[in-house]
């Protein structure tokens, strides 16, 4: 397979087959989720269920004093790889083109220059998060394989999108095939592994809040 | 149909030209070492200005840096080519047209006199047979 | 024109001097991306040089190479090339037809076995026995067969015949090859382009006319003094391209100031071409600064790569089809799933004998 016919396949069927099994292996992990159902709650209920589940989609999001616990370090490291990551994706403004594609709609992009940054402190981040789950005894003899595997395939996308830009190592076609086909790697993987969180979050999160909201409690 | 000078044509501004790739610079620095190596060891150079990316005002700013000295020739032969030395002994600006009159060539020579402003022996003996002939066209009426 | 007169006395003959046969020799260099140190080897090598016979085949194509190559025939440095060859068959040129000018390659490749040169246009279709494109009654797969076994070289000129281009497009209804999957035992070059540029046709011949030799070629076998950089390496809009700054309509502001064309479709990025620094129509500028993106027509299936308008990094298939089938099939299968183990609970449930006080006397 030549580097034109492997970019053309990337960009096409492998394309359709990672985004196909994404969006259906999320969505049986919600509709699953959803339809397995909960006990019926047979106390009164002291208030709604579903502003509060919002509510706590959104503020759990946020830092909040409590969550020190963990240690500042991976708070820090945490915060910087997802934003980074998540404003990389989602406000490049060639991403936007692909989102564009296939949604059908667009939205504006940030300059280069933002994107330069937010790509740099996401694969900061993970770095960082990588070298303290090896150099600390207690995540390291906790960390199984597919630790490891899912910080690689997340690692992958960031850094062959900086080297395509960058024209670090392979030619431009090379290079974006590797991009676009280590992110539909990453497609491929997320429901079926840890990364699935990317969805499954909302949905435990949104119980979490509307569990407090039927008793009535601030979430 | 409608006829072409119906469709609305807006003019805007042509967008302004590429800015300036920074070459000339090294360019002259370029000539300036070509030219000692001249001096010192008679060893020519020639640069294609056509293989190095420049934009018309970068062309420009280096004919001017590099203006116009004592010799200004043109060759006729397939189309003529214009061979100027500069402002600077030893360093000739020469440009080949073709016999559309579009350019082909854009060199930099350094050197004490470009090698095609010479006559060739062979172009020579042409040269002398054709003279050789005439004379002795014209000679025979005298001979007799 | 006698054939065995070398190239330099054929051109004294010819009425050019020297001077004229130096510039030649130096504008020919400078069309071959060569270092001008090399134009006195190039001299060197031209006056000795031979005229090779030259056959020109065209099958399926659009006869747009030719039309791109003849235009770099005016009456120029250029068109000596072609005074350097004799080009003894091109069906579109020659005078002669029918059974003469079939006779006429018969003859080349009787007289000068392993010594002319072969130039192709147009892709060779095989489905059906060939029978899609014949020739005076033979299959372009039966001529090419012929022609070439007992060529020195073989020049693919234009996509078609390098990558089988357009004809080989989605659904190939012919069963379109290119030339390489038929001529396994000689040198080809492939000069793609849909046309290729004037300029580099004539600068490949002048290779190979100069030193007889083929050319360092790449992974696809173009030749790198052409086929060395993308379009984008070259490309003088290619500061804004590294700014994100990126026109989104051809008539936006982006548009008019000149910004990257890559959301517009540009291929720029992925073209290996000579554009940006050769440009076309002697010279005048090529497609980029007139405002269109590039189509990446010397690639490989460039037809088939998705629309030409569309970012390269956007999806070259309809994903929203399979994305939405995708969403409804989950939903099934997570619904049916989740039901079915809620159905066991309660079954489970139900099975269930409550714990009496009976129960734990025992
Ligand atoms: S216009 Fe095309 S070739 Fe030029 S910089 Fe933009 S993407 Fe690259
Ligand atoms: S700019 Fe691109 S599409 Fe246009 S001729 Fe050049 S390589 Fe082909």
């Amino acid at each position: 397979m030549t580097s034109v016919e492997l970019l053309h396949w990337a960009r096409g069927p492998g394309l359709q087959i990672s985004v196909a099994i994404f969006v259906l292996g999320m969505v049986f992990r919600v509709a699953q989720n959803y339809f397995i159902g909960r006990d019926k709650n047979l106390a009164e209920p002291r208030g709604t269920q579903f502003g509060p589940g919002m509510q706590t989609i959104v503020r759990r999001s946020f830092f909040h004093p409590g969550m020190n616990y963990r240690g500042y370090f991976t708070l820090i490291a945490g915060y910087a790889f997802h934003l980074g990551f998540l404003i990389t994706l989602f406000f490049f403004s060639q991403h936007i083109d692909l989102f564009r594609g296939i949604l059908g709609f667009g939205w504006p992009a940030l300059p280069a220059s933002v994107i330069e940054l937010s790509a740099v402190v996401g694969i900061a981040g993970l770095v960082a998060v990588m070298v303290h789950r090896i150099f600390d005894p207690v995540r390291r003899f906790l960390s199984d394989f597919q630790d490891y595997f899912t910080w690689l395939v997340t690692l992958l996308p960031l850094a062959t999108g900086y080297m395509l830009i960058h024209r670090i190592g392979l030619p431009f076609t090379e290079m974006l095939a590797l991009h676009i086909l280590s992110f539909e790697l990453l497609l491929v993987v997320a429901p079926f592994t840890k990364l699935s969180h990317m969805v499954t979050i909302f949905t435990s999160r949104w119980y979490n809040g509307a569990i407090a909201g039927y008793k009535g409690v601030q979430s | 149909m409608a006829e072409l000078s119906e469709f609305p044509i807006e003019v805007h501004e042509a967008a302004s030209a590429p800015a300036s790739t920074q070459n000339v610079v090294p360019l002259l620095h370029e000539i300036r070492h070509a030219l000692t190596k001249l001096l010192q060891s008679d060893e020519s150079t020639t640069i294609d200005l056509l293989s190095i990316p420049m934009t018309d005002a970068d062309l420009q700013a280096l004919e001017e840096a590099l203006g116009n000295g004592e010799i200004d020739t043109t060759i006729t032969a397939l189309g003529t080519s214009r061979i100027r030395e500069t402002r600077y002994p030893g360093v000739w600006l020469i440009e080949h047209y073709n016999v559309a009159d579009s350019l082909m060539a854009k060199f930099i020579e350094v050197t004490r006199l470009p090698e095609i402003l010479k006559a060739d022996p062979r172009d020579i003996d042409a040269g002398l047979q054709r003279l050789s002939e005439q004379l002795s066209n014209n000679e025979p009426d005298e001979t007799d | 024109m006698p054939k065995d007169l070398t190239l330099g006395e054929h051109l004294r003959r010819q009425g050019i001097s020297r001077r004229g046969f130096l510039k030649f020799c130096a504008a020919t260099a400078s069309m071959m991306a060569m270092p001008p140190g090399m134009i006195p080897v190039v001299a060197a090598a031209l006056e000795k040089a031979r005229r090779p016979s030259v056959v020109y085949l065209s099958f399926q194509e659009c006869t747009g190479c030719l039309e791109s190559l003849t235009r770099s025939h005016s009456p120029s440095v250029e068109g000596l090339i072609f005074d350097a060859i004799s080009l003894d068959y091109q069906h579109t040129l020659q005078a002669c037809a029918g059974h003469f000018a079939e006779h006429i390659r018969e003859e080349i490749i009787k007289q000068h076995p392993g010594e002319y040169l072969v130039l192709v246009d147009g892709s060779i279709p095989l489905k059906d026995g060939g029978q899609y494109s014949t020739i005076a009654g033979m299959t372009n797969l039966a001529i090419l067969e012929e022609t070439a076994a007992h060529a020195a070289a073989v020049i693919s000129i234009g996509t078609c015949a390098s990558f089988g281009g357009i004809p080989k497009a989605h659904p190939n209804p012919t069963g379109a090859v290119p030339v390489t999957d038929i001529v396994k035992n000689k040198p080809v070059i492939n000069v793609p382009g849909c046309p290729p540029i004037p300029t580099v046709i004539t600068g490949v011949l002048a290779h190979y006319l100069t030193f007889g030799t083929i050319p360092e070629l790449d992974d696809f076998g173009r030749p790198l003094a052409f086929y060395g950089d993308t379009i984008h390496d070259r490309c003088y809009r290619r500061p804004f391209y590294d700014q994100g700054k990126f026109a989104k309509t051809f008539d936006d502001e982006g548009a008019r100031k000149g910004w990257c064309l890559f959301e517009l479709g540009c291929k720029g990025p992925t073209t290996y071409n000579a554009c940006a620094t050769t440009k076309w129509n002697q010279g005048t500028s090529f497609p980029i600064e007139s405002g269109h993106p590039c189509l990446g027509c010397s690639e490989p299936d460039f037809w088939d790569a998705g629309s030409f308008y569309e970012a390269l990094s956007a999806p070259a298939a309809d994903v929203s089809k399979w994305a939405g089938a995708a969403i409804a099939a989950g939903a099934v299968a997570g619904a049916g799933i989740g039901l079915k183990s809620m159905r066991k609970r309660k079954e489970a449930a139900q099975a269930h004998d409550p714990v009496t006080v009976d129960d734990l006397k025992t």
